[in-house]
Formats: C-alpha cells, structure tokens, sequence
C-alpha cells in the first residue's frame, strides 16, 4: 500500500448514536399512497437491525417513490431517472461498511433503469433495493409502466396496453439476485420482515413492493390486492427451491403470492473485489508517494 | 533539430504497434525524446496500420513530416508511404514477399530486401518472427546498439514462455546483422543522449495522475480511444488499491463514479464522445449535487460512431454544453503526456475544491499516442487533500450552506450527525427538496435564486485556480498561433520549422478551456498581431467559445476534420500563407 497513512471519518466523541426515524421533511404522497407503509416498513426495519442513522444510505431516482429519502433521517442521495442502483454500487464499493438501501418505483426500476437493475443483481452486490410497484407513471400523471397489465388503459395507452408486463420477481430470479421477495403495502408487518431479511441478507436483496397508486391506478388498488394476496411461507413454499421459485411468481389473477420467493448464498461483489479486502475504500490510504518504482514499466 | 523517422506499416494483427513501440522503446533508452504514432482502423485483422517513431536531438512534439527508415510488411505500406522518405532513407522489406522495383521509391532513396522470413524459419514455423528481422534491421540503421535492441525485446517477451525470447534475439541479431553488411546506418541516426526517457501514452499518464491524485475508483465502458485508461488502471489495481469497475454501460459507469465520490473516495471515468453524450444527464447531477467528479473525454472523430479509430477536437461543443441548464465546470486541455499527468492532478484537485464536475479533454492523438517523460518530470510527491471539510458539531449542519465562495463543508455517510440528502432536486440549504411542493412560493423562488448563484459563484474560484493561458515565442511575432488540447504539439513543430525559416511565430495556447478570463484573453489578443487558429474539428468550435467569452473574433482557422492529426507542414503552409495575406 501507499506510504501516506489511513484515514479516519471524524467522529464526535460520547454521546449516543441515534438510530434511524423519521426527517423533519413531511411525504409528498397523495393520501392513502401505498408508499407510506414502505418507508415505515424501512424505518421500523433499520430500527429493529439497530443500524444507527449515521450508517444507513438510502438510494433513489426519481418518481413519485424515489422522493422516500428525504422523508428518513439517514443519508440519502435522490438521483436522477433509473440511476439509483449505479450510484447504490458506487457508494457500496466507496465504503462497504454503510447499509445501502435502494428504493425506487416499477418505472424508474424496471423501464427506464431496466439494464442497472439486471446487472446489479448478477453482480450480487449486498444492497437492498425496494421497489415500490405501482404498475403506472404517478408522478407524470398515470401513464403505463413496464409493470402495467396487458389491457390497461392509461394515458399513454388510451386503447390498452398492448406490451406483456415485466414480472420483476422472476427478472430478478433469471438475474441472480440471491435474496427475492415480495411484499404488500397492506401488509406491513410482513414488509418489515421482508426489509429486515434484506438488510440482513449478504448479497443483493430485492423486494418488490405492491404499492397501490390511489390517484392513477383504479385497477390495481388495495382492495385488489387484499383479495388475492396469500403469503408464500403459509402455503408451504420452500425458498431454497429455485424452480419452485420460478413457478410461484409467474402466479397472477385470482391468487398472488407474496413473501419470501428465493435465497440463497453466493459470494458478494465487495467479496470477491480484492482491493476491498483491505477495508472501506473511503479508509484506505491513496496517492503514489513512495510508489517511485512504479515508473520503472515505463523505461 | 536533427531528426529520424522510423515507420513500420502492414496489416492489422500483424504486429506493427509492438515493432514501432519496440524501435520507440530503444530511442527512449538511448535518453532521446521519441514520438510514435498509433495509426489503426477499426477492424482487428486485416485493414492498414502503421506506426511513425520520430526521434533526434530535440523534442518531437508530433508525428513529423518526413520518414527515413521504412519497415514494410506488405506492398500497400510501400505504395501508401514511400513517397514521404527522405534523401538517404530506406525501405526494408522481404523480396519473398513482394518486390520494390527502384522506380517505386524517390530519387535517394534505397531498398533494403532482408529476408526477414528465411531467418525466422531458422527458429519456428510462426510467421510473426518476420518482423523481428525486421526489427533488427531498422534497428541497424536507425543507430540502435544491438544490445540493447535485445535488452527491449527480452523485457516485452520476458514474460512469454518457452524459446520465444531467444527466437526473437536470434531473428533480430540475423536481421541487424544483414543490414550491417548491406547498407550503412542512416546519418540522421541519433547518437546516445543522456538517462533513458519514460515512454508512456497520454491514457498512461491521466491514469498515472489519477493515481498520483488520489483516486480510488475508476468506472467505465471500453470506447477507443479512452479504454487505455481503465486498462493501465485495472492492471495496477490491486498493487495500488484502486477499484476498477467495468460497467455495463457508460450510464452506470459515471453514476457509479458520483455514487463512489459521495461514499468518500476520489472518483473518475473516462470515455469518448459517444459515451459521454450518454453521461450528459448524470453530469448535471454532480453539479447539483455537488459531488466531485473527473470525467476524461478522449475524442475521436464524429458525429455518432464517426471514425472510431481517428482523432479529433470536435467534442468542446458537447463538453461546454452537456447537461440542463447552468452549473459549474471546468474543462482542461493537457497538450502531451506530461501535461495530461499534471492537468489529471488538477483536475482531481479542483473537483474536490469546488465540489463539482472537471472534464479532461483529450483526444486520440493524446491519448494513443507514445510521448517521453523525464524521470524526473513526474514526481510522486502529490499528498491528496482531505475529503473532510466538515467536522461534526451535531448542530444544524447544512450540507448546502450559502457561502462566499459557493463550497460548503462537505461530510460523507458514515460521519454521524452529519446526515443529509444529496439531491438531484433543486433544494435549500439542508439538501430539502424545493423541486416540488415548495416551487413557485415567493419564499422558495428565491431560495432558489440563492441556490443556483451560490453553485454558480463556484465558476469564479474555478477561474481564480485554473492554469491561465500560455503565450510561446516572441510578443512581437507578425503571427500568433492559437491552438488547445493536443494540437499544440504540432503546431510546435511548425513554429520551429518556421523559425529555422528566419520567420519567428508565436502561440496562445489554453491549458484550461473552459472558464476563460476574459479580460486576459482580450488584453492577449490586443497584443497579437495576425493570428491563425488550428483546431480539429469543421466549426472552429474554439474560435466560437473565444467569441462568445470575450467578443474576439479570430477569422484565419486551419480546420482539420479528416480524422488525421496535423502535419506541421500543413500548419506551416497556412501559416505563411496569413502572414503574407491574411487579416487580423
């Protein structure tokens, strides 16, 4: 390594380290949003892992549910459209000793952020992203999402989406995230658990959240959840099981399941990337003094 | 000056970079300055390629005009360039290949047949050992002590397995050694300078000042001609702890850049035009953010894929322009290897003391091709800043806070206490979004106003800190050159083939871009006499930034666009051609 010395984050001495709760910033959601049972979801998650505020980062684009950031009182970056899983990756490979959270909306996932989403889950990087699956645009007022059933008149789609939707659970099967779950606004409860697991989960963490848009959305509401939802791990599924994985979440119609679909254990990115074996990048000494020898290839 | 042109040229998986970087090798050992010349299409087999070493007493800073040693693996490289040898020059071929009838070559000018293929048989079946024939015939005529030929090619062989080390000096010493009874060395030959010169490619050293500068982490998708970069630093990763990422796009590459910088580590990526149209947006973002970031921004010639493997300055425009609306940036221009380390420091410096996006601007020409470097000329004496501006206090901390210079204490994730929301977002001093239901209140409009004159006040300490422009050469010369970016090098030349002519010149050149001082720049112009503008690109993309900066309207151009980089005879000709006609 480099001569010049390791670093270390200034930190104040004594005292106690406050754990995660809520900003000072009021949501911006449209009441009976989906999105509030997530952030409490994500709170409640962090609170009970006790990870204190300082070292949780959460990550998002932009959409209606990338502004979940503000509302908590870790740090947060809200990005631009699609980028926050690079950015998540950015911040995970800078200092690995952080929680990172990506959170985000099926259009800001699935469409536009489609390509980050794939490869950040082949590259297991011990993240989790939680997405708030609405099947519609909110915040450009409810056009069709990659996640919009076929049929589904939009604003966009005046006559009925004519595309087949992505089914994130099984995109993410095929993509090698190690941890996949799906969890419902309306149940809270079990959202928790769900991030929980995640957070705790070491590798990529996706939770696909079904979270009913109350302004766009007049087709994939509470109550059409409520009706269908039934949980994986009262229905006997084992989510060791890929296969079984795979049939769960290609259900739709008159029963969905939600819960736990898939983990398994694969070496992380930050695991297998040498140069963090020797701790937080952010902590590591840089620079070339000393390195004279270096130019010796150059000769 | 004295100077030698060595040139090597076939086809394309022929092996002529490594023939042309080993005789550019061999003069930087002898302690002389060296320029070579990458010249490739981009096909990976097949195509024509070739490679110029120019060398002599001086400091080649380009290419050159002229060639006097000529290694020819095929009939086309003949046809193509023999007609740039000089009086005493040589072509060196294999006659089992091709013949060169005597009519083919300029008055002066000798063949040299070497049966480069005869010796490599001695060895192996493997055609490729030709060219060490080759090589060690323009060796001999170029003044290469044998010796040290072989001390070049063990080092780049070194490491292959079994014979292919000793075939090689075999071959060589049979190709050296026939030159040495059928021709006579080159009079232009250098003789042996002092300590041996670095050789390096401008992508070397910006990786290398990446390096010097601290950066731990390095994002991008491979684009000619800025791949160089990520390949020197992903090869040196793990000895120097530096994270080389390789994305999946250049999307992600500059997010995970911004995402790396904002976690606390100095963070670059590097592509060319084609990708960075496609950071435009994530670029605004760190200036909103206020994140640090250096982007490298190796041209090459366009529009859209253009030519891919051919260089020039068309993307200024972009860089000037690359993002919505208004944010703080500087663009910096390095003109050869040394300086592209430099300028690679400073622009790491600068991101992290204005906390906003700097731009490297290279280009093919710089970045592909090899330059020396006195040992001495890069010193690792570089100690990175700290990142941490702000020490906690758990009170009130305001990661945007209004300041007289528009840069607020900065804290990183991890640092308790400190905690706030980078936002892409407009947003009031606590990183609190004001994008949404706060615009248009009075109250929030001119939070706003606030906001965006603090980034913008960043530009004047940007300003305030950035290599001012260079004037070269006599103040009162009838002609001032202005040039940017690599093209200074040939026009260099030119200046002392003009000088060499009893017509002395002199240059503006601008290390930084992008923001100019205008008041500099009038009082520099109001001191010239008549100038000419070289730049490569078809607008004169320069000439436009200095009008609209600073009024100055500079109308002799010499506008390259044809993927070539300038010849110093090209810049020559118009030069003298504005001296003798040409306005103001």
């Amino acid at each position: 390594m480099a001569e010049s010395s390791a670093r270390v984050l200034p930190t104040p001495t004594g005292g106690t380290l406050p754990m995660v709760g809520k900003s000072d910033t009021k949501p911006t959601w449209c009441p009976g949003c989906g999105d509030f049972s997530v952030v409490a979801a994500i709170e409640m998650a962090v609170k009970r892992l006790q990870i204190p505020s300082h070292n949780v980062v959460i990550v998002s684009g932009i959409g209606c549910s990338s502004n979940l950031p503000h509302f908590l009182s870790s740090y947060g970056f809200h990005g631009i459209h699609g980028r926050a899983l690079p950015v998540a990756e950015g911040i995970r490979w800078a200092n690995h000793g952080l929680t990172v959270i990506g959170t985000g909306g099926d259009g800001d996932g699935f469409g536009i952020g489609a390509g980050h989403f794939v490869h950040a889950m082949r590259r297991n990087v011990d993240l989790t992203y939680v997405t708030m699956d609405n099947q519609i645009y909110g915040l450009t007022t409810g056009q069709a999402s990659p996640t919009s059933e076929m049929g589904q008149k939009t604003k966009s789609t005046p006559t009925g989406v004519i595309e087949h939707p992505i089914e994130p659970v099984s995109l993410a099967l095929a993509s090698g995230a190690t941890y996949i779950a799906r969890g419902f606004s309306g149940d809270v409860k079990q959202l928790v658990d769900l991030v929980a697991g995640g957070i705790q989960h070491k590798g990529f963490a996706f939770v696909d959240v079904y979270s009913p848009c109350v302004t766009y959305n007049k087709i994939n509401t509470f109550d059409f959840f409520r009706q269908r939802v039934y949980k994986l791990e009262s229905a006997g599924h084992d989510p060791t099981d890929i296969v079984a994985a795979w049939a769960r979440s290609l259900e739709w119609g008159d029963k969905i399941p939600i819960g736990l679909f898939y983990k398994t254990e694969r070496p992380t990115y930050e695991d297998l990337e040498e140069v963090l074996a020797a701790g937080p990048l952010a902590l590591q000494p840089s620079g070339l003094k000393g390195r004279e020898s270096l130019l010796d290839e150059f000769v | 000056m004295t100077e030698l042109g060595v040139r090597a040229g076939g086809q394309a998986g022929d092996g002529i970079a490594s023939v042309g970087e080993t005789i550019a090798r061999c003069f930087s050992r002898m302690g002389r300055h060296v320029f070579g010349l990458n010249a490739y299409q981009s096909v990976i087999r097949g195509g024509h390629v070739w490679y110029q070493a120019r060398t002599g007493d001086g400091r080649p800073h380009c290419q050159g005009d002229g060639l006097d040693i000529l290694y020819a693996l095929d009939k086309q490289t003949v046809d193509v360039h023999a007609a740039g040898l000089r009086r005493g020059g040589t072509v060196v071929f294999d006659p089992e290949k091709f013949a060169v009838p005597a009519g083919d070559l300029p008055t002066g000018v000798t063949a040299l047949p070497v049966p480069t293929l005869e010796f490599a048989r001695k060895y192996t079946s493997q055609s490729i050992l030709q060219n060490a024939g080759g090589v060690g015939a323009a060796a001999f005529l170029a003044g290469v002590p044998l010796d040290l030929l072989h001390q070049v090619l063990t080092d780049s062989f070194g490491r292959k397995a079994g014979d292919v080390v000793n075939w090689n000096l075999g071959a060589s010493a049979d190709g050296y050694h026939f030159a040495e009874s059928h021709a006579s060395v080159n009079p232009s030959a250098p003789s042996k300078g002092g300590a041996p010169k670095l050789l390096m490619t401008g992508n070397q050293a910006i990786a290398l000042g990446a390096a010097a500068a601290g950066c731990k982490f390095l994002a991008q998708y491979p684009m000619t001609p800025a791949s160089g970069v990520m390949h020197w630093l992903a090869a040196h990763s793990h000895s120097l702890g530096i994270v080389v990422k390789q994305a999946e796009d250049e999307l992600a590459a500059i997010n995970m850049a911004i995402g790396a910088s904002f976690g606390g580590v100095r963070a670059m990526t590097a592509t060319s035009g084609g990708g960075f149209s496609l950071m435009v947006e994530a670029l605004g973002m760190a200036g909103m953010t206020e994140t640090p970031l250096v982007v490298v921004e190796s041209q090459r010639s366009g529009p859209s894929t253009g030519l891919p493997t051919k260089t020039e300055q068309g993307d200024l425009n972009l860089m000037l322009g690359a993002g919505q609306s208004d944010f703080p940036r500087a663009i910096l221009a390095p003109t050869h290897a040394k300086d592209a380390y430099l300028a690679t420091i400073r622009a790491f410096e600068l991101a992290e003391s204005w906390q906003t996006p700097i731009l490297l601007a290279s280009d093919l020409h710089l970045s592909e091709s090899h330059f020396t470097v006195d040992r001495e000329e890069i010193a690792f004496d570089f100690e990175p800043s700290s990142l941490f501006t702000v020490q906690p206090n758990g009170h009130d901390y305001k990661r945007y806070q209004y300041t007289e210079s528009g840069v607020s204490p900065r804290a990183l994730p991890g640092q308790p206490g400190l905690q706030f929301v980078a936002g892409s977002d407009e947003h009031d001093e606590k990183g609190h979004l004001v994008g949404d239901v706060k615009a248009g209140i009075p109250v929030w409009v001119a939070e706003r106003v606030h906001m965006m004159d603090k980034r913008m006040g960043k530009l004047r300490g940007l300003l305030a800190n950035s290599e001012p422009l260079v004037r070269e050469g006599p103040a009162d010369a009838p002609l001032t050159f202005v040039a940017w970016g690599s093209t200074v090098g040939p026009v260099r030349d030119a200046m002392a083939q003009l000088t060499a002519q009893g017509k002395p010149t002199n240059l503006l050149y601008f290390p930084t871009v992008f923001p100019l001082d205008p008041v500099a720049v009038v009082k520099a112009f109001e001191q010239t006499r008549r100038t000419l503008v070289v730049e490569a690109n078809y607008s004169g993309q320069f000439a436009r930034l200095i009008r609209a900066e600073t009024g100055v309207h500079l109308t002799n151009r010499l506008l390259k666009y044809d993927g070539e980089p300038f010849y110093p005879h090209e810049i020559v000709a118009r030069g003298l051609e504005v001296m003798d006609h040409g306005g103001k």
